[in-house]
């Protein structure tokens, strides 16, 4: 379980403090998957990367199990169980499909084992498994690759950062699918996107809005999902994942 | 092959050689030849008057490899040595070189190894050079190759040039010349530390129609260590040459990159691409999220980007 206690997170805006985060509280339990949604600007994303460690908050307190992890690095946070995938993907170059999924995963993958995370994001493997994570890839690839490495870290919790970004039409299927599977197999692991999307939404237990840094309203989906259709924070797929 | 153990451990590091190697082969260790073989289609002969070898690789020679590795633990030797290399019209052989220091003593080892290749028509080389020192002592490994390809029409040579431990100085200096239809590959992998100097020169002329070169060097410059990149293609023809000098600095590591692109055909396409900067902090994070530590993640780039 992840816990966020009244998180505030500050920027320095031209000598001036810009809050981008307002004292936030939000607990994910075992075994849920929650989505973040909201406007543009309104601080999910900087949200995802205090989870990760990319950012420390200002104020505030995270703690994973009840154990308070505000001072852990990214590393340490990586090896406790948190996942992220990033919103734009990293290239490498160099460094393989393969090497990546075997990082992730911190063990020897055989490359068999490796080539399920790939095809669990509807990529053939075979003609991936040794491709280098670099311009070569499309952004479109680039984000299955990034998803997979996530599948592969085996999270206790794991953070997507707007995965349908980039993503097109085809692979957002795809990608609603992968999700639905990691959620009817997590127990006492949890799943936290952050999304625009009302089909990634409407897979959600629990649905939190995010506005001007604030959490603006949370529940389950079938609360706060309806009151959503149709603004920017549940777009349809058509309209957006290109 | 009575070699110590240090010896070995070069060996395997330069050529991979763990025993008597396959095919033509010719192992010198501290400025003896400590073993040799010819092959049917590859004879090695010493050379008159100066150090050195001839090489001579029959014309259609398929599928055959010639290893010539030099190893030295001898604090204080220096020689300079001449390899040629006849290759033979339409063979297709690989050559495996390389060069490994152990100095242990107070006293600069160095070793100026010059290889010449003439590469008949349509014949095609694979090469590979590694150059590597290990050893404690306060005197420097030196390694100084000349490199001299001439290329008669549609040959081929792919070559792959790595220093990645060790080389206190290295000064490279690589010149070819292609005539119609020809065609070089060289991929250059670099790694200096510490107070390291590394110089590459190119310095390529492609003197018939549709003769190609392409040059990559990838390269690592860490702690003080100053590296320079000098590529220089020439095209005298309708022809088509890209050179790519791609850097990673750490620390106080300097690199000067020198694009050289001269055209003398309206037809000859040529361009020289650079960069040089540190280790994106996103590469860096992305890897962290993994759970590497900063460290073993600079390490995985670096690993990736020499490999």
């Amino acid at each position: 379980m992840l816990e966020l206690r009244n998180i505030t997170f500050n920027v320095d805006d031209g000598g001036q403090d810009k809050e981008i985060i307002r004292d936030v509280s939000l607990t994910i339990p075992d075994g849920r998957l929650v989505v973040v949604t909201g406007p543009n600007g309104g601080g999910k994303s900087t949200l995802a990367r205090i989870i990760a460690g990319i950012e420390k908050p200002t104020s505030g307190q995270i703690l994973m199990d009840g154990e308070d992890i505000t001072e852990k690095t990214i590393t340490e946070r990586a090896r406790m169980g948190i996942g992220f995938a990033f919103q734009q993907p990293v290239r490498f170059k160099g460094i393989r499909v393969l090497d990546l999924i075997r990082l992730a995963a911190g063990k020897e993958l055989s490359v068999l084992d490796a080539c399920k995370y790939l095809s669990a994001v509807g990529l053939c493997a075979r003609d991936y498994i040794d491709r280098e994570i670099n311009n070569s890839l499309s952004g479109g690839e680039l984000k299955r690759i990034e998803i997979a490495s996530v599948l592969a870290r085996d999270a206790k919790i794991s953070v997507f950062d707007e995965p349908e970004a980039g993503i097109d039409l085809w692979s957002f299927q795809n990608l609603i699918d992968v999700f639905k599977k990691q959620h009817a197999k997590i127990k006492d692991s949890s799943i936290l996107i952050i999304s625009h999307q009302e089909r990634i939404l409407s897979i959600a237990d629990e649905i939190v809005v995010i506005s001007s840094g604030a959490v603006d309203r949370r529940g389950s989906r079938d609360e706060i999902l309806p009151s959503l259709i149709g603004t920017v924070s549940a777009v349809k797929s058509c309209t957006r994942a290109v | 092959m009575n070699l110590d153990e240090i010896s070995k451990a070069l060996l395997e590091e330069i050529a991979d050689i763990t025993d008597t190697p396959s095919g033509a082969y010719n192992i010198r260790s501290n400025s003896q030849s400590i073993g040799r073989q010819s092959t049917e289609n590859i004879e090695i002969v010493s050379k008159q008057g100066v150090s050195g070898l001839d090489i001579f690789i029959k014309p259609g020679t398929k599928g055959e490899s010639v290893h010539i590795p030099v190893v030295m633990t001898e604090s204080g030797l220096k020689e300079l040595v001449y390899n040629d290399f006849f290759i033979g019209d339409g063979a297709d052989v690989e050559i495996v070189a390389g060069c490994g220091i152990d100095n242990c003593g107070s006293h600069d080892s160095e070793h100026d190894g010059i290889h010449r290749f003439y590469v008949g028509k349509n014949a095609h080389i694979r090469y590979v050079e590694k150059h590597y020192g290990s050893g404690s002592g306060s005197g420097k490994r030196i390694l100084n190759p000349g490199t001299e390809v001439y290329m008669e029409e549609n040959s081929s040579c792919e070559m792959e040039m790595v220093q990645i431990k060790g080389v206190d100085d290295t000064e490279r200096v690589t010149t070819a010349e292609l005539k119609a239809g020809a065609r070089l590959v060289v991929r250059e992998r670099l790694m200096t530390h510490g107070a390291q100097r590394a110089i590459s020169k190119y310095d390529i002329a492609l003197n018939g129609e549709d003769a190609s070169a392409d040059v990559v060097s990838r390269s690592v410059a860490r702690d003080d260590s100053y590296q320079k990149f000098d590529a220089k293609i020439i095209g005298n023809a309708a022809c088509k040459g890209h050179t790519e000098c791609d850097s990673i600095i750490m620390d106080n590591g300097r690199i000067l990159a020198v694009p050289g692109l001269e055209a003398n055909d309206v037809d000859a396409a040529l361009v020289h691409e650079a960069a040089i900067g540190k280790i994106a902090g996103d590469q860096l994070i992305k890897l962290m999220t993994l759970g590497l530590t900063e460290q073993e993640a600079e390490e995985q780039i670096i690993n990736g980007f020499l490999r």
